[in-house]
């Protein structure tokens, strides 16, 4: 902007004109396909709803009805349902946000640093994608068989009498979930902070050795702040993802663990969509708190 | 200028050519001709309904039959009701459940389906008109077929008390659901619904997580345990809920469930890896783990069934020919073919009649009479389903339908239930 008000006004409109052209397509895309279906989001939420149709009357009882309970606990001395389950996705999104993280950064580290000639850079970066190659349905049902009671896993234990019984909690509880959604999201962790990694001047670890630096005081004085940007994009990946997910959580979960995404999914199949609404409404300013929290923490716009 | 004009010349008059043909058809294509003069030739439906429905041999034998091609579009059963109360024009013929039609009928999206217009409508079988089976009343708690079928008029919102000439849905198939079990990892006989319960399959169990027919799986075992007898299992009151939601958490809290399933190859893959030895299930599902070689049996039980049936229904709009070529199709199903070919299936037909005579007499035998296979009975693809001397679980069309206790529906309350059912998958 500086530059262009310097130079006339004459130069400057073609270029600004051009620009506004040059970024149209993808904001007609961004109203048409993200905003207005949005607005309409949060205006249903505030309407009313019977077995049948939406009453377009403005109500707040579907926001109502989710804090519904919430003010006491229930008689099982439990949250009522929308704290419970947010407490529960939220744990499993910090659980899988963390995994990832270490995972993820262990992985691009060892990419970017350990890795001399960029062929097999490429070949191991290729190497990282083969989950991505099948469906992610399938990969998520091939885990039954061998985390299963009569899994490999339980076969194996069993067999070598590690275990008498089978363990149960292999499959179809909070570990599997986590162990799913690790299994699926780590790429989304690698890619931003491989890419962040790269670009590291590799002069300044050299500089650090010199200066008598150990390898951990250099990892975590000199990597890991310059890989900051692509640790928080890669953090609002994971964590965006697994707060609306209800796949995942359904399949691992045995649908037996309540997830935002899965009380949405049960509200809009039995037509009640001004309260999926309200509920996708709820989540989508949950995730946007995290969001900026985590902006805070890095001007992500000034790294990149 | 003439000279460059000159040569430029055809190629002007060729590009304004391909321009006036890529015009005209985008017109035509725009203004709908195109498809309206395809039409006069052939006719196309657009076959909304569950994919378990939609068999590719009956729309073959079809259009062999007259012509008229059938477009499936298949969803599930919940997107079959949420396509026809937000998106009436997007198929021709619906095939939903009959407890959806509480939610789609006031609506105003279907068509009353003219009885004189369907040639088999009186021989249609009484459990859907009357709710009789052999002369006997069977349960009509729920949402029973003969509680919907009927329409005040051919543009109505409202079901009629008494039968009239217009039916909301023609019966296309219709089953009673149980308990599937793993006789071979149970081993010893199980009797009551209040069994999905009992501590001893504890983290074996499973059961539907789909609200309003999970809850009826419910309601049948509160009752079997002899907790509460609802006057109406299908329409409970608040405080019924609460009652069975609370019964259905305290038997998750002590893990009683291994999983819930919500779609046919989910309790299919829970029953044949042994995860779980009991559940709520499909007959089909029953049959798909016995082609793998394991046993599993589709329990009958002493406190009845829950019973399910689904129709076929025309959209308010449908007019003209498309409207007769629905018509014809419904028609052709009752008319014996297709119903043969269900009932091998393990399903029941809407006509039984016609059915009976496309089929074998031995075929009939196993089952609808519940008679031994007197040969090896196969499926309508050729697989063997059952040896020669065996039985078909639950017995005779008459036994077993007779059997129902109650049908899938949904409540008035089912807001609140649904909200309840959450509670229960978070408990």
């Amino acid at each position: 902007m500086q530059h262009n008000t310097s130079t006339p006004s004459a130069v400057a409109l073609p270029r600004t004109l051009s620009a506004v052209w040059q970024a149209s397509p993808y904001a007609l895309v961004f109203v048409l396909f993200f905003l207005i279906p949005l607005g309409l989001i949060v205006m249903v939420s505030f309407w009313n709803f019977n077995e049948y149709e939406i009453i377009p009357a403005f109500t707040l009882r579907n926001y109502f009805s989710i804090f519904e309970g919430c003010s006491s606990l229930n008689d099982y001395g439990d949250l009522c349902v929308t704290f419970k389950t947010y407490v529960s996705t939220l744990r499993i999104s910090l659980l899988v946000w963390l995994l990832t993280l270490v995972l993820g950064f262990a992985v691009a580290y060892f990419l970017a640093f350990h890795v001399r000639t960029n062929r097999m850079q490429t070949l191991l970066f290729v190497l990282c994608t083969i989950p991505f190659w099948t469906s992610n349905v399938i990969r998520m049902i091939s885990w039954i068989p061998l985390l299963g009671r009569n899994g490999l896993v339980n076969q194996t234990l069993i067999n070598t009498g590690l275990v008498q019984q089978p363990i149960e909690w292999l499959l179809f509880s909070e570990f599997s979930v986590v162990l799913a959604f690790v299994h699926l999201y780590t790429m989304f962790m690698i890619v931003p902070i491989f890419n962040s990694m790269m670009r590291i001047d590799r002069s300044l670890i050299e500089a650090a050795q010199d200066a008598g630096a150990s390898a951990w005081q250099t990892l975590w004085n000199i990597i890991v702040p310059l890989s900051r940007t692509g640790i928080i994009i890669g953090s609002i990946f994971v964590i965006t993802i697994v707060m609306g997910d209800f796949v995942t959580i359904g399949v691992m979960g045995g649908q037996q663990i309540a997830s935002v995404g899965k009380i949405i999914q049960v509200q809009t199949s039995a037509l009640q969509l001004p309260l999926a609404a309200a509920n996708a409404v709820m989540l989508l300013i949950v995730a946007l708190m995290i969001i900026w929290g985590l902006t805070r923490l890095v001007d992500i716009r000034s790294e990149l | 200028m003439t000279n460059d004009t000159t040569p430029a010349k055809p190629a002007i008059d060729t590009t304004s050519e391909r321009r006036a043909v890529l015009k005209g058809t985008a017109a035509i294509l725009a203004s709908g001709i195109f498809p309206a003069v395809h039409a006069q030739e052939k006719i196309v439906l657009r076959y909304l309904g569950t994919a378990v429905n939609q068999d590719k041999a009956i729309g073959e034998k079809f259009k062999a039959d007259t012509g008229i091609e059938i477009q499936y579009v298949a969803v599930t059963t919940d997107d079959v009701t949420k396509r026809a109360v937000t998106a009436p024009n997007s198929f021709d013929l619906i095939d939903t459940e009959y407890f959806s039609l509480k939610k789609i009928v006031p609506t105003g999206n279907l068509k009353g389906i003219d009885s004189k217009k369907i040639k088999n409508a009186d021989k249609i079988t009484s459990l859907f008109t009357t709710g009789m089976v052999g002369g006997k009343k069977v349960g009509d708690q729920g949402t029973a077929p003969k509680k919907v079928i009927y329409l005040e008029g051919e543009k109505s919102k409202v079901f009629a008390k008494s039968p009239t000439q217009f039916m909301s849905l023609i019966p296309t198939v219709y089953n009673a659901d149980t308990l599937g079990i793993r006789p071979d990892l149970i081993k010893r006989p199980i009797d009551s619904w209040a069994e999905l319960l009992n501590p001893e399959f504890k983290g074996k169990a499973s059961i539907l997580n789909i609200p309003s027919i999970g809850i009826m799986d419910a309601a049948m075992v509160v009752e079997a345990k002899g907790i509460y007898k609802y006057p109406d299992k299908g329409n409970m009151t608040k405080k019924e809920i609460d009652l069975t939601i609370k019964t259905l958490i305290e038997a998750k809290k002590a893990g009683q469930f291994r999983a819930l399933w919500k779609d046919f190859n989910e309790s299919v893959n829970l029953m044949a890896s042994g995860e779980v030895v009991i559940q709520s299930m499909w007959s089909p599902a029953v049959t798909a783990v016995r082609t793998k070689g394991i046993a599993c049996t589709f329990q009958p039980l002493k406190e009845g069934y829950r019973a399910w049936a689904a129709g076929f229904g025309l959209p308010a709009t449908l007019s003209g020919r498309k409207l007769d070529g629905a018509y014809e199709f419904i028609n052709w199903f009752l008319d014996g073919w297709a119903g043969a070919y269900l009932n091998r299936q393990g399903y029941y037909s809407a006509v039984l009649d016609t059915a009976k005579s496309k089929m074998e007499a031995y075929e009939w035998a196993y089952w609808m009479e519940g008679k031994a296979a007197t040969q090896d009975i196969k499926s309508p693809n050729g697989d063997v389903l059952a040896k020669t001397g065996s039985m078909r679980d639950g017995g005779s069309y008459e036994t077993r339908m007779g059997g129902i206790a109650c049908w899938n529906a949904v409540m008035d309350e089912n807001e609140y239930m649904v909200k309840k059912w959450n509670e229960f998958v978070a408990a």
